[in-house]
């Protein structure tokens, strides 16, 4: 019984990450009507990048966001000005076979950045801290993320909701046409909103990282687990795509404690389910 | 003075107006009459940048301003009430203009102005647009418009599908704009209601402008007759 406490409390903390993973994939789908292919290898660039600035400066993991967040921003706000501009709003295809090859550049550019060999990030004392909760043993640093992973979704939430740029995103994906008569400057707007989502991709990847040894090639998987958390959540609706991404974790750990190598195989297994159950997602879409 | 002159408009292959000379004067309101498939719509979304023309087929006091985008022309003043409304649904009624006014001018028409001057609204403001009903909709979608403080709000079939009372709310607040000195140019099917809401008209067909005068001394038998181009 402990045993099941304790890998379904992992399992919402897994869950937690992934839908912060999913939440990008949702705001790009939703304000630009973009699949980003390239969203996992990101995760893993961010990743990367972080290890490099804690390294070269010497700082903890927490402290490297204050620079890796602002460089993450930069980064996507250049690429949708050079790049994804020039796709977007066409068809459907021309980002995903974009974005595809980009998935594929990022991950050599890192292999021969970084080669093939698995890294991780240390926490430091943090990492071994833990306590125990009514017979369940919870460590510290998955509590502080998962804590980190529903402010990030809060935020976002509210940003939708209450600001100047979640009205104009919420006006952008009704009627991108009748948004530029009210002034609303997609391109410029576009590169933002990417830059937004690369910051909480550089969050996502530091949460991640610090939890999950990662590889250039590590990528795709996690774009499959940010797809299916959007994706059973129902698309634009962001407390969906949490739930989503809690139901894979969950799905997960549990198939990991009945044999170690196939948790994600549980992960994909319950997403076809409930994907055959409730083809709309689980939830419809909402204002958010 | 915001003019076309000799204003043509295609869409990929085909065009859809050939040679439009138009002129509206700050202060005063001008109709264009004309049947479906006219060019009307087609010549206001050129104005505003939604149809690409030539920069020399639409001036600003003068000065060529065609062919830019639909940003440029809002921070000239010159802007658009889309036809069929098109609120935005995730936004509620004071987020439609809110957004608006944000990205348009400064000057004398604000969210807060537009629900005092329709008292209708001000209960309805926290409400998705699109829950309204169509009057109260097309008194949101004329606002959101005017609370970018235009100089030249155009206004694409803004009385189609509303009830004769909603009619009347929609035209009462285009009064009280004119009246504080901005032009408005109404694309208006019904023939009657343009003339008697308007100073000057234009009437097209086929995408050219077959007819053109006073809209006080206009012979109805003539504005009919060029409407079906008989």
């Amino acid at each position: 019984m402990q045993i099941m406490a304790e890998t379904f409390l992992n399992g919402l903390m897994l869950g937690a990450l992934y839908a912060v993973f999913g939440l990008g994939l949702s705001l790009s789908l939703g304000v630009m009507r973009m699949i980003n292919i390239a969203h996992g290898d990101l995760i893993v660039v961010g990743a990367y990048l972080t290890s490099v600035v804690m390294s070269a400066i010497g700082i903890g993991p927490f402290a490297a966001l204050v620079l890796v967040v602002p460089m993450m921003f930069g980064l996507g706000w250049v690429m949708q000005i050079l790049l994804l501009n020039r796709v977007v709003g066409r068809d459907a295809l021309a980002p995903l076979l974009l974005t595809f090859g980009l998935s594929i550049v990022l991950q050599n550019i890192l292999q021969e950045l970084f080669t093939a060999d698995t890294r991780s990030l240390q926490a430091g004392d943090l990492a071994s801290l833990g306590f125990e909760f009514g017979g369940v043993s919870i460590g510290v640093l998955p509590l502080l993320s998962t804590a980190a992973s529903f402010a990030l979704l809060g935020v976002t939430h509210w940003l939708i909701g209450h600001t100047h740029f979640g009205r104009q995103a919420r006006a952008v994906s009704d009627d991108p046409d009748t948004a530029r008569l009210v002034g609303v400057n997609d391109r410029r707007f576009f590169a933002v909103v990417t830059g937004f989502i690369f910051s909480l991709i550089g969050m996502a990847a530091v949460l991640y990282a610090l939890r999950t040894p990662f590889s250039p090639t590590a990528g795709p998987e996690r774009l499959l687990y940010s797809f299916e958390a959007v994706v059973l959540g129902g698309l634009g609706n962001i407390w969906g795509t949490l739930f989503g991404g809690l139901v894979i974790g969950v799905a997960q750990l549990f198939g990991a404690k009945i044999s170690s190598g196939l948790g994600p195989f549980f992960g994909h297994l319950v997403f076809l389910i409930a994907l055959l159950a409730f083809p709309q997602g689980l939830f419809r879409r909402s204002a958010s | 003075m915001l003019s076309t002159e000799k204003l043509s408009a295609y869409y990929g292959m085909f065009q859809a107006l050939f040679g439009i000379s138009f002129f509206a004067e700050r202060g005063e309101v001008v109709s264009l009459i004309g049947a479906n498939g006219a060019g009307k719509s087609t010549l206001l979304r050129s104005i505003v940048g939604s149809v690409r023309v030539a920069p020399s087929d639409v001036r600003l006091d003068g000065h060529a301003v065609g062919g830019r985008s639909e940003i440029d022309q809002l921070a000239r003043g010159i802007a658009l009430v889309p036809e069929g409304r098109r609120l935005f649904p995730s936004l509620t009624v004071e987020e439609n203009l809110v957004l608006a006014a944000r990205n348009g001018r400064s000057g004398p028409w604000t969210p807060d102005r537009l629900l005092r001057e329709l008292p209708v609204l001000k209960p309805l403001r926290s409400r998705p647009a699109t829950a309204l009903s169509g009057g109260q909709q097309q008194l949101v979608a004329v606002g959101r418009a005017l609370v970018t403080n235009p100089d030249f709000l155009l206004c694409d079939e803004i009385s189609l599908g509303l009830s004769p009372v909603a009619v009347e709310a929609v035209y009462a607040l285009l009064a009280t704009v004119v009246n504080e000195g901005m032009a408005i140019v109404l694309v208006e099917q019904n023939v009657r209601r343009a003339l008697a809401k308007s100073s000057r008209y234009y009437c097209m067909l086929k995408g050219k402008i077959v007819l053109e005068g006073e809209s006080k001394t206009a012979d109805y038998a003539r504005v009919s007759a060029a409407y079906f181009g008989d």
